[in-house]
C-alpha cells in the first residue's frame, strides 16, 4: 500500500448543480487511526465519506483507499469497507437476523449463520434476533447498524454520526470497541458532533462550506486555532456570566462545574471582557491554557459566525 | 461476474418481504378472482333467444323437424324468413338477427341418400361471446332433429360420420374468437397489471426508504440486484395463472386442449418480461407515485391494442406497430392457440422469440438505466 495510507486522496470535489459542497478535500488517514470529520450541519462530512466509499462520484480529484483507485476501483472498495450510514437504512421490514444475514450474503462470506450468532453475541442482540428492524428504539437500531457495517471484518470503517442518539453507556462501549478494532489494525473514520467523542480520535478534520479549515492531531487543535483561556470563579456564577454577556470580546464561554472557562482568539478583548467582572464578590480569574473543550465549542460554536475566513487566515 | 450467492441473498431478502407485506399479497391474489368475476359477470356465457332468420331452399319433414328442433332450443328463436341471400345478409348486418340459417336446395334428397348435405349458418360474430354457445350447440340440435328420420334409413348410412355438414360463418369476425378467448385474454392482462405494478417499486421502495445507501455499499452488482428482485415474483404469476385457468375450467367450462410445455415456456417468459418491465420502470420513477403511474401508462395499450379488446387484424397498422411490440400481444396469441387449438412448439415459435427478445431489450436497459451510485 502506498504510503501505509489507507485513505489518501487529493482534491476531492462535489458539486449539486451550482453548490459546491465539498471543495479540493485532500485526506490522508494511516492504517490504524481514529480520524474524527467534525463540523455543523450541511458541511459536507456525509458527502466526503460516500465519496470515499464509492457512492458519489467524485466531480475533481484523485486517489486511492486502501490501495485501489478511488475512481475506477469502487468495486474492490466497497468489499473492504464497512459503512454506517448516518441514517438508518437497514430494512425495517426484515428481523435483525435477517437484516445481518443478508448483509453477509452479499459480501459472500462463508458460515453466514455462526458469524451472524456470533455478531448478535458480542453487540448483546443475541435474545432480539428475531424482532423486526422498525421495531427496535434509535440506540438499538443503531447497534444492529454497527453490527452489519462490521459483518465482513472490513479494514476501514466509515462511520457517520454513529452514535447519534446512543445512551451514555452503550457509546463507551460502543468507542471502547472502535479502539479496540485500530489496535487491531482497523481504520476508522467517523464523524461527530459530539465533544467528548472528538477527544477520542487520534486526528482531527474541521469542515465548514465543504472546506477543511484544520488538520491535526487532536492534541494540537487548540493551538492550532490560536486560542487563549481564563478561568473564573465567582460567588455568583450567574451574574457574571449575564454581564460577560453583555460586554462580550470573547468567543467561548462555558461552564464546567464550579467556574466559568472564557476563550477567545483576541488576547486584549477577552482581557477586556474579564475586567468588566472585576468588582463581583469571591472573584478569581486566571489565565489557563485552552484545552480541547474550548477548541470544540469555538469549533462548533463558530458556524454561525464568520469564522471560516478567520480560522483560513491563520491555519489554512 | 455475477455472484450467484449474492443474487440469492437478494432473492431471499424479497421473499420475506414479501411474505411480510400481507397486503400487497392478498392483491396479487385478490386480482385474478376479482377481474375473473367482474368479467363472469358482464359476460353473458349462456344466451338465449337469439334473433335468426332462415332461408329456405327446400322444404320437406326433414327441415320442419330441425326447425322444431331448433324452436325447441332455447338458443335460437326464428323472427323472419328470408327469401334470397342478400335479404338474409341485409338482416344480419343491419343487426335485426345475429343468425341467419341456409337451408339448401335438394337438402331432403341429399340426405337420405346419405350424401352428408351442409346446413349453412352465418353468425355475426362481432360479439364472439354471444356466438359461441349457439354455435357450439348447432350441432347438438341438428343430430337431435334427424335422429327420428336417421333410423329409417339404411343401416349402412347409420353409423360413422355424422348425416348432415353444419358449416358455420361467422362473419365480421373472421379469426372466430369466441368466449374462450376472453378468459385467456385475462389471464395477459391480469398478469401484465399486477406483475409489472410490483416491480416498478422494487428499486423506488429502497430509495424512499433510504436502504439503496446501505444496498449500495455493499459489493452487490446491479445485475444481481435486478435478477434478485424480480425472481420471486415469478411465483407470484404462477399463483395467479393457477387460479385463472382452475377458474377456466371449473366456472367457465374452457378446455386446456394443448400442450401444457409450449404453455409454460411462453408464461414463463412472459412472466419474467412483465416483472422487467416494471424493474424499467423502478430504475425510472423517482417515487412510487410515479411508478403507478408509468405501470397505468403501460397497461392502457396492453389492454386496447393487444388483441384483447378488439380484434387484431381489424386495428390499423400504426397500432398493430405497437401491439407487436407489446409482450401481451404474443402471449394471447400463444395461449388461444395452445390452450384452444392446442398448438405446439413449432407454431408458436414466431410468438416466443418476440417475447424473448423484449425481454432482453428491456433487462439491457434496465441495467444501463440502474444508478451504481447515490448521484
Ligand atoms: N443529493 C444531494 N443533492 C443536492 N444537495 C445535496 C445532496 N446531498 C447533500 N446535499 C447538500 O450538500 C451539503 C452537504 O451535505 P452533507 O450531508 O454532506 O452534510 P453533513 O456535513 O453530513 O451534515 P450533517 O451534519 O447535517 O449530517 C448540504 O448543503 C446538503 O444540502
Ligand atoms: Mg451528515
Amino acid at each position: 500500500m502506498k504510503n501505509g495510507g489507507v485513505i489518501d486522496v487529493k482534491g476531492l470535489t462535489k458539486r449539486f448543480g451550482a453548490k459546491t459542497v465539498v471543495d479540493h478535500f485532500d485526506l490522508a488517514v494511516p492504517r490504524g487511526a481514529i480520524y474524527g470529520f467534525l463540523g455543523p450541519n450541511g458541511s459536507g462530512k456525509t458527502t466526503t465519506i460516500r465519496m470515499v466509499c464509492g457512492l458519489l462520484k467524485p466531480d475533481e480529484g484523485a486517489g486511492q483507499v486502501l490501495g485501489f483507485d478511488v475512481l475506477k476501483e469502487s468495486a474492490s472498495i466497497k468489499e473492504r469497507v464497512g459503512y454506517m450510514t448516518q441514517r438508518f437504512s437497514l430494512y425495517e421490514d426484515l428481523s435483525i437476523r435477517e437484516n445481518l444475514e443478508f448483509i453477509a450474503r452479499l459480501y459472500s462470506l462463508d458460515h453466514v449463520r455462526d458469524r451472524v450468532d456470533a455478531s448478535l453475541k458480542s453487540l448483546g442482540l443475541a435474545d432480539r434476533a428475531w424482532q423486526l428492524a422498525g421495531t427496535l428504539s434509535g440506540g438499538w437500531k443503531q447497534r444492529l447498524a454497527l453490527a452489519a457495517c462490521m459483518i465482513h471484518g472490513p479494514e476501514l470503517l466509515l462511520l457517520d454520526e454513529p452514535t447519534a442518539g446512543v445512551d451514555p453507556k452503550a457509546r463507551r462501549d460502543f468507542w471502547d470497541a472502535i479502539r479496540d478494532y485500530a489496535a487491531e489494525g482497523v481504520t476508522t473514520l467517523v464523524s461527530t458532533h459530539y465533544m467528548d467523542e472528538a477527544v477520542q480520535c487520534d486526528r482531527i478534520a474541521f469542515i465548514a462550506f465543504g472546506k477543511k479549515l484544520i488538520d491535526s492531531k487532536t492534541a494540537d487543535i487548540p493551538g492550532a486555532i490560536g486560542l487563549s483561556a481564563w478561568r473564573i470563579e465567582a460567588d455568583d456564577l450567574d451574574q457574571a456570566t449575564k454581564i460577560l454577556k453583555a460586554a462580550g470580546g470573547y468567543d467561548v464561554l462555558a461552564r464546567f462545574g464550579a467556574a466559568i472557562h472564557l476563550a477567545g482568539r483576541d488576547d486584549n478583548a477577552l482581557a477586556g471582557a474579564v475586567r468588566s467582572i472585576g468588582g463581583l464578590a469571591g472573584l478569581e480569574a486566571e489565565p489557563i491554557e485552552a484545552g480541547l473543550e474550548e477548541a470544540f465549542i469555538y469549533l462548533m460554536a463558530g458556524a454561525a459566525d464568520n469564522y471560516a475566513n478567520g480560522i483560513e487566515r491563520r491555519v489554512g | 461476474m455475477l455472484s450467484l450467492s449474492r443474487i440469492r441473498a437478494v432473492f431471499l431478502k424479497e421473499l420475506v418481504q414479501m411474505r411480510r407485506d400481507r397486503p400487497t399479497f392478498a392483491i396479487m391474489i385478490m386480482v385474478p378472482i376479482m377481474q375473473l368475476t367482474l368479467f363472469g359477470f358482464a359476460i353473458d356465457t349462456d344466451p338465449r333467444h337469439l334473433p335468426t332468420a332462415v332461408e329456405l331452399r327446400d322444404d320437406g319433414p326433414l327441415t320442419r323437424s330441425l326447425l322444431a328442433s331448433m324452436r325447441q332450443s332455447d338458443y335460437f328463436e326464428i323472427v323472419a324468413q328470408v327469401a334470397t341471400d342478400e335479404e338474409g345478409e341485409a338482416l344480419l348486418r343491419s343487426g335485426e338477427v345475429s343468425y341467419l340459417v341456409v337451408i339448401p336446395e335438394n337438402f331432403e334428397r341429399d340426405f337420405v341418400r346419405g350424401e352428408r348435405p351442409q346446413i349453412l349458418i352465418a353468425a355475426d360474430a362481432t360479439d364472439p361471446v354471444a356466438a359461441a354457445g349457439p354455435i357450439a350447440a348447432a350441432n347438438e340440435i341438428a343430430r337431435r332433429a334427424f335422429a327420428p328420420e336417421l333410423d329409417r334409413l339404411p343401416a349402412r348410412l347409420r353409423g360413422g360420420a355424422a348425416p348432415i355438414d353444419v358449416v358455420i360463418h361467422r362473419q365480421y369476425n373472421p379469426a372466430g374468437e369466441t368466449s374462450m378467448n376472453i378468459v385467456p385474454g385475462l389471464l395477459g392482462i391480469i398478469l401484465t397489471m399486477t406483475l409489472i405494478m410490483i416491480t416498478s417499486i422494487a428499486l423506488t421502495r429502497e430509495v424512499e426508504r433510504g436502504t439503496i445507501e446501505t444496498l449500495l455499499s455493499t459489493p452487490v452488482r446491479a445485475g444481481e440486484i435486478m435478477i434478485g428482485k424480480t425472481t420471486p415474483y415469478i411465483l407470484v404469476g404462477v399463483i395467479q395463472t393457477l387460479i385463472v385457468l382452475l377458474a377456466a375450467r371449473i366456472v367457465f367450462h374452457i378446455p386446456f386442449i394443448g400442450d401444457p410445455a409450449p404453455f409454460l415456456l411462453a408464461l414463463l417468459l412472459f412472466i419474467f418480461t412483465n416483472l422487467m418491465l416494471g424493474y424499467l420502470i423502478s430504475t425510472i420513477a423517482r417515487t412510487q407515485m410515479q411508478a403507478m403511474q408509468m405501470t397505468f401508462f403501460i397497461f392502457l395499450p396492453s389492454i386496447l391494442l393487444s388483441g384483447f379488446m378488439f380484434p387484431f387484424a381489424a386495428m390499423p397498422v400504426w397500432a398493430q406497430a405497437i401491439g407487436e411490440a407489446l409482450p401481451i400481444t404474443h402471449f394471447l396469441r400463444v395461449v388461444r392457440e395452445v390452450m384452444l387449438k392446442g398448438a405446439g412448439f413449432a407454431e408458436i415459435r414466431n410468438d416466443i422469440w418476440p417475447i424473448a427478445l423484449i425481454l432482453t431489450v428491456l433487462a439491457l436497459a434496465a441495467l444501463a438505466r440502474f444508478r451504481q451510485t447515490l448521484d
